[in-house]
């Protein structure tokens, strides 16, 4: 287990986490590699059944990043993205997928400190979660 | 099977110091479908392009990648380069591996160059399912809608209607001016306000291209840029003010007087009455709660005294429709209300005002000619309290932002009123003294040397009135020491708010504003006067807090941006936005209620959702919603998604 490094799947937001996670490189903050970020317009365009195929498929945690509350590009997306996240961790849990591995967060275009902050943090809770159950199952 | 290339750039050491780019390169090489891989130094460069342009001439590429800085940066970049030889601009698409890669991860080389390798397998992912897309090209209407007639909207709609373009400049009160017909005189030069309002005002009035609408709102918007379709409601002035002549006959006999807001409460006005005296345009309005002939028709002095015969008590609001192809917001601000200010006795004590109520006492067409006077008891002040920050930098109890102009015109009003009464005291209760602005931190010094200005740093902590005085108890955090003044009057420089109603106004036109209520720029660096939705621009203090002279250049800037958007008769739209598959969608109309936009609708006739390729702004809210993938984004579909998860999940899971 010491040497498990979790894989994070990420959906951001074009205009508010997207950005916010370019400008945590221009600014040079540094956070682990574990991450792979796919580039949505809005965080309500996060389909239930990526973050469902991300987790079936064996990646350790997804990340849906969008604009705060009442920022929204398009008004209410990242709304609609906190209401398909909730719902989905319900039925997650009664699955048995227990531990909290979708993290839905805000962040801005101007914070990209936070952005970086929160992919370190959450690649520290997933090592201590340990690899997702899934993937025992791919390689078995 | 796409031929496809991938070109991977070292931006000097910024990718390459980090990411192991010529084994990238190669590896990618490997993949299949991928006939040409290679880096260079720098692809944005001129001879980086030609690098790309040449490998699409010579092999016949169908889909290009450039893994290099953000699309933020560089996409159009590259997209007119490969689309300089032929290939669609939409089969290119850039790989992030500089903010999101070497950037991030400057230590850990290896997993870097792994992480580059799979952005760009990934995105390959993408760009074979992409297909060649053109532009949609919608017919515009060029006219533009301002909404409000301030400093911001007069000068938006004077620049505009100089660059050729007809103007309908929306004015919800019954004259120009906003806040700024108010004032007394302007920092730092100290120039009287309405001399500057009325060379503006004067120009709009006489435009040929400007149609100015008093007393107006708008009551309805439809449409999308380019294509706006309003309904404006015109509201009753009940004087036909094509008849009237100015000579305010009227205004001198109407026997009823009401408390003038305008003036701060410092003075009374007609129920028919000008805003202010030789207000732009200089026709009276009756106000009918205060009118008697709308109260019991007891009485119709302004109609008998009229020489033009112009009074109409019959009426009755007008509903206007118009179309435009661009909307300027230029909704403006007001203070934080008094009723919430109780700690300060706003409200309560008649000697404690607000900055602009003080205005109204300084101009020298207000209540008192100019004079500075208590308003309880006409005398003139000697011991001055002008409080800054109320309200503002508050974030446990009020506003966090700082409203930006207090610091400023405190130190203008402290000013005016040393001059105009040497022997008095003005005192300053600050937090700090911001004075960004060209010639500001100037003048604030000299007005500090000059005349005398007592500075205090430091909060109130009560005000309240004591034996005709008001007391108000602060500390000096400079010297720590407790300070009380027995105050003639307090002015308070309270904090500046979105107007009221600026929530439903952007409901309507579907632009969005933050949390304060204050109108949201669709970026705050890149794109400071367009708001989120296309076609709608932003001007002055409803977008943020800001003086004059930054509310000028907003509103030119935001004139300047309409006039580019509206240079040409067809406006090329991104095609990046939904479509239907009609074999599939089950007309459950989902998609309907789920667009912010009005995008999507049904057609009964076929049982098929569709969507409207003008209004749709390609967020992808109906793709996720869509039960069964009927409708998908261009160029970026649940597949194309999905198996860019995979390339990420089953390269670290599934080796």
């Amino acid at each position: 287990m010491a040497d498990f490094e979790p894989r994070i799947v990420a959906f951001l937001c074009h205009w508010c986490t997207y950005t916010g996670a370019d400008l945590a490189g221009t600014t040079r903050q540094q956070y682990p590699p574990n991450i792979r970020v796919i580039h949505l317009m809005c965080s309500g365009a996060v389909d239930s059944i990526y973050i469902l195929k991300a987790l079936i498929d064996g990646a350790d945690g997804v990340l849906i990043g969008g604009c705060h509350p009442g920022d929204c590009h398009y008004q209410t997306g990242n709304y609609k993205a906190r209401r398909r996240v909730a719902i989905l961790k319900g039925i997650l849990t009664q699955m048995g997928f227990t531990d909290d591995r979708i993290w839905l967060r805000w962040i801005s275009a101007s914070e990209g400190k936070l952005f970086a902050d929160t992919v370190t943090r959450m690649t520290e809770e997933l090592r201590k979660m340990g690899p997702n159950p899934m993937k025992q199952l791919w390689n078995a | 099977m796409k031929k496809l290339g991938v070109f991977i750039c070292h931006c000097g050491v910024n990718i390459a110091g980090t990411v192991d780019v010529k084994s990238v390169a190669e590896e990618v090489g490997k993949v299949e479908g991928v006939i040409h891989s290679t880096d260079y130094i720098y692809m944005c460069s001129e001879p980086g392009q030609q690098l790309i342009r040449e490998a699409i001439r010579e092999k016949g590429l169908e889909g290009v990648i450039v893994a290099c800085c953000s699309p933020n940066m560089h996409e159009n970049t590259f997209r007119k380069a490969v689309k300089s030889v032929g290939m669609n601009p939409y089969l290119c698409e850039i790989a992030n591996i500089r903010e999101q890669c070497s950037w991030v991860h400057q230590k850990e080389k290896e997993k870097a160059t792994e992480k580059a390798k799979e952005i760009i397998l990934a995105t390959l992912e993408k760009v074979k399912a992409n297909v060649s897309l053109e532009a949609i090209s919608v017919s515009i209407n060029r006219n533009v809608l301002v909404i409000g007639g301030g400093i911001a909207g007069m000068t938006a709609a004077l620049d505009l209607a100089e660059g050729g373009y007809e103007v309908i400049l929306l004015e919800k009160d019954q004259a120009l001016g906003g806040h700024m017909a108010q004032l007394s005189t302007t920092f730092p030069d100290l120039h009287p306000a309405l001399p500057d309002l009325y060379s503006k005002a004067l120009a709009i009035e006489k435009h040929p291209r400007i149609q100015l609408l008093c007393c107006s709102e708008v009551e309805d918007v439809k449409g999308y840029v380019g294509n706006f379709e309003l309904m404006l409601r015109k509201k009753a002035t009940y004087v036909d003010w094509a008849q009237c002549n100015g000579c305010s006959r009227c205004i001198q006999a109407c026997p009823v007087e009401h408390v003038s807001e305008f003036d701060g409460g410092l003075s009374f006005r007609k129920a028919i009455d000008l805003l202010y005296p030789k207000s732009i345009p200089n026709q009276p309005v009756i106000h009918r709660n205060f009118c008697r002939y709308f109260i019991d028709q007891s009485c119709k002095i302004c109609e008998q005294i009229c020489p033009e015969k112009a009074i109409r008590f019959d009426q009755e609001d007008e509903q206007i429709q118009k179309k435009v192809g661009a909307i300027v917001v230029a909704t403006g601000y007001e203070l934080y209300p008094k009723e919430q200010l109780g700690e300060y006795g706003y409200g309560t004590i008649p000697d404690v005002i607000d900055g602009l109520t003080f205005e109204r006492m300084l101009s020298p067409t207000g209540p008192t000619q100019g004079r500075i006077v208590r308003p309880s008891d006409g005398k003139v002040p000697k011991e001055m309290v002008f409080i800054q920050c109320v309200a503002s930098r508050d974030p446990d109890r009020y506003m966090p932002y700082c409203s930006r102009i207090c610091c400023m015109y405190t130190a203008k009003q402290a000013t005016v009123f040393k001059e105009q009464v040497p022997e008095g005291q003005p005192y300053i209760f600050y937090m700090d003294i911001r004075s960004d602005g060209k010639g500001y931190e100037e003048f604030l010094q000299k007005t500090i040397e000059e005349k005398g200005l007592l500075y205090l740093r430091g909060r109130v902590s009560r005000v309240f009135q004591d034996d005709g005085k008001v007391r108000v108890l602060g500390v000096d955090t400079l010297t720590g020491k407790m300070i009380e003044v027995a105050a003639d009057m307090v002015v308070l420089a309270t904090a500046i708010i979105p107007r009221d109603g600026v929530k439903e106004l952007a409901a309507k036109l579907r632009a969005t504003v933050d949390r304060h209520g204050f109108l949201t720029e669709a970026h705050i660096k890149l794109y400071p006067v367009e708001s989120s939705t296309k076609g709608i621009y932003l001007a002055g203090c409803g977008q943020s807090p800001k003086d004059i002279s930054d509310t000028v250049s907003q509103a030119s800037a935001t004139a300047s941006k309409i006039q580019a958007l509206l240079s040409t008769d067809q406006l090329l739209q991104d095609p990046l936005i939904a479509w239907v598959d009609e074999t599939i969608c089950s007309g459950c109309g989902i998609c309907v209620s789920i667009c912010p936009y009005e995008a999507r609708e049904m057609d009964s006739q076929r049982g098929i959702s569709v969507v409207h390729s003008a209004l749709c702004q390609g967020c992808g809210a109906c793709i996720a919603a869509c039960p069964n993938f009927a409708c998908e984004l261009r160029n970026s579909s649940s597949i194309q998604t999905l198996r860019m998860v995979d390339t990420f999940v089953t390269a670290g899971v599934r080796e």
